[in-house]
């Protein structure tokens, strides 16, 4: 498995179940002592080998290197995981035109970047998933979040694109559209009704294994998204949540 | 927000944080006092710290290492020993020392240096751990084994937490063939009778513990089923099977006339009459052996608003039955009522813990519903014959014991005072340590 954002909690506890499978991991992260963590974390639990990479995943240039190293050690690669994310309170970002754009790098623009690459790759090996984690935040810009939505929105379309593109060639795309995760990306902020990360990360590895296109988690967020989806635009912009 | 499995006292602390990441653990400046917080299985308010600083350590359940073959695991304080099972058992390994649940953190096992079913073998938890990194508030961040650091080793391993806070644990794990322990339940007539067989249990067998009826008069006072179990050792393949038990949970708070002393007395009765056989003897998985409690999620509820008080002593095996039969006397004339009250015996295996609880003799614990002044008063009176007797107390269950009670039942108290850090504390401590 590749995990591109390694650190992200729901990234590693989707790689535990996959670590008492004897899998072995190719981690890409920005903090090297947590993603060595992560690593060890996981080798302790049976995974065969972790090799990790530290890297800015906003840079733009290292993509071919990531490919190259990760297929060095992984010559099959069965599941590519891209689960970097970062998310503050929108005001901060309504402040600041480049703390929003910066975001958007890390949340956006890299995740669609490591997407297409690795989408090349499993295109021409001709089978495995890329996973990409989207929100149930990107199924409509919200007041409270839309900078982090519309990163999220980017995810989902591209993946909806992707998918059609694929659809033949043996390459599962999935996306995951978690609602709110007990994780420390959202430790500071009071977010209610937060899923605990090792369910979210169960339905996770059961959508990989079954090769489902779309995954709400849980599940209840599925009817909860058709409802906010199908509120008119003028009821809608009223809304503060 | 953090509270203990007695839901008494209350303490609301001046900040909660959730710790995730080891490089994270830093005891930061404050006036205030500092307390790590685990999954708080602990009853009373060693886990608490009303106006402080609380550092939830649930989510720094990382791994940093296993060895397989040599049963060695170094895991992140945050890690329970339910999460430890789950990884170590397929592998034939075991924790060497449990407590009655498996939702406790490795931190907090070693700061209460938990005991188990197996302690007149095996000692405590604190016995089992090779070494461990505790973090103090000067910044330092100590490796502390018998050879390293000893004596902060010593002092932290039932040191309740005020010697830092622990980042990770790492212990010796035993060796077993398969998942079922070999259950033997025996019907005894008293508390004579539950004190003789433990004893000649605990020559033959690995875990023995006693449950007893506290609530049935005259002789037949103490009644119950001695239970006594070692693992198979039938290599069955069970060890790489998942236990499919689904838990129950309950669901909110419950009235307080639900646990009182008519329906814990007809529960007793039917729990006693259930065995019919003298003694009945079976195959089961371990967790029912050891965590039978742990199939009823959040069991603390049934208690209602007002919580529970668990006490635990335990008193020199001279005179032992006498002081057990006393106490037991002294909570009936209380009108305190008790299910699921447990005898056991420790043995002479020594903890490197300079506070720990354990010493030779009859443990007796009891879980019952806070009633109230009339409940505290009974308790002070047991507490005084505990110490008359030579016995002591556990903190880690205790939740309205006397300071100068706690202190003299724990002289070793002045041993460990230079190892507390001056930035860490505890509603427990600042309680029994008023006035000092």
């Amino acid at each position: 498995m590749v995990i591109i954002g390694a650190t992200s909690a729901i990234a590693h506890h989707v790689a535990r179940l996959y670590a008492t499978r004897g899998w072995k991991f190719f981690l890409v992260a920005r903090n090297e002592e947590r993603t060595k963590a992560v690593a060890a974390d996981l080798l302790a639990r049976g995974a065969l080998d972790v090799q990790v990479y530290v890297a800015d995943l906003r840079q733009r240039d290292l993509y071919a290197d990531i490919v190259k190293k990760s297929q060095n050690m992984l010559p099959t690669i069965d599941v590519v995981l891209i689960a970097q994310g970062v998310y503050r309170n929108q005001d901060e970002s309504d402040a600041d035109v480049h703390v929003m754009l910066d975001d958007f790098m890390t949340n956006a623009v890299s995740v669609l970047a490591f997407t297409h690459v690795f989408a090349s790759v499993l295109e021409s090996q001709g089978h495995g998933s890329i996973v990409g984690l989207s929100s149930v935040a990107g199924d409509r810009g919200r007041r409270s979040n839309y900078a982090y939505g519309s990163s999220k929105a980017a995810i989902t379309a591209y993946y909806s694109g992707l998918r059609g593109r694929l659809h033949k060639s043996g390459v599962n795309i999935l996306t995951v559209k978690p609602g709110p995760v007990k994780t420390p990306m959202i430790a500071d902020k009071k977010i209610p009704l937060a899923a605990n990360v090792e369910l979210v990360a169960t339905d996770i590895a059961k959508a990989i294994d079954t090769r489902r296109s779309v995954l709400y988690t849980p599940r209840v967020w599925r009817l909860i998204m058709l409802i906010v989806r199908m509120i008119p635009e003028k009821m809608f912009i009223r809304l503060k949540f | 927000m953090p509270s203990s499995w007695g839901r008494y006292p209350h303490a609301t602390p001046r900040s909660v944080t959730n710790i995730s990441w080891l490089d994270d653990v830093r005891i930061r400046q404050s006036d205030a006092p500092n307390l790590a917080f685990g999954l708080g299985r602990s009853y009373g308010d060693v886990c608490l710290n009303d106006g402080g600083n609380v550092l939830c350590m649930e989510y720094c359940n990382n791994l940093l290492a296993f060895d397989v073959q040599r049963g060695i695991v170094r895991a992140a304080a945050g890690v329970s020993i339910a999460q430890l099972l789950a990884v170590v058992v397929p592998h034939g390994w075991f924790v060497p020392v449990t407590p009655g649940t498996k939702f406790v953190t490795l931190g907090g096992a070693l700061a209460n240096d938990v005991h188990g079913k197996n302690h007149h073998r095996s000692g405590t938890f604190g016995c089992h751990i090779t070494s461990f990194e505790l973090v103090r508030s000067d910044g330092s961040r100590t490796i502390c084994s018998q050879s390293q650091h000893s004596e902060l080793f010593a002092a932290t391993i039932g040191g309740l937490g005020l010697t830092g806070i622990i980042t990770w644990v790492e212990l010796q794990l035993i060796p077993i063939a398969s998942r079922l322990v070999v259950e033997e339940s025996v019907k005894v007539g008293g508390l004579a009778e539950v004190v003789r067989v433990t004893e000649e249990s605990d020559s033959t067998w690995d875990y023995t513990v006693s449950w007893i009826d506290v609530l049935a008069k005259g002789r037949a006072l103490g009644k119950g089923h001695v239970l006594r179990g070692r693992f198979s050792e039938i290599s069955d393949g069970s060890l790489s099977k998942i236990a499919s038990y689904k838990p129950m949970s309950i669901p909110f708070e419950c009235p307080q006339w639900l646990l009182s002393r008519p329906t814990i007395s007809a529960f007793n009765s039917i729990w006693y009459h259930r065995q019919t056989k003298s003694v009945s003897s079976r195959r089961v998985d371990f967790n029912s052996f050891f965590y039978p409690l742990d199939a009823i999620g959040k069991w603390n509820l049934l208690y209602g608003k007002r919580g529970m008080l668990q006490y635990q002593c335990v008193v020199p095996h001279e005179h032992g039955v006498d002081v057990v039969a006393e106490i037991l006397g002294l909570l009936q004339a209380g009108k305190a009522s008790s299910f699921l009250a447990v005898v056991k015996s420790f043995g002479s295996v020594v903890s490197p813990g300079i506070l720990s609880f354990p010493r030779p003799g009859i443990t007796l614990t009891l879980d019952m519903p806070n009633t109230g002044q009339r409940l505290f008063d009974a308790l002070d009176a047991c507490d005084k014959l505990v110490l008359a007797s030579g016995g002591r107390v556990y903190a880690a269950k205790d939740a309205r014991i006397r300071g100068d009670v706690f202190r003299a039942m724990y002289p070793e108290i002045e041993r460990f005072l230079p190892y507390i850090d001056p930035a860490m504390s505890s509603s427990f401590w600042r309680r029994v340590m008023k006035g000092t």
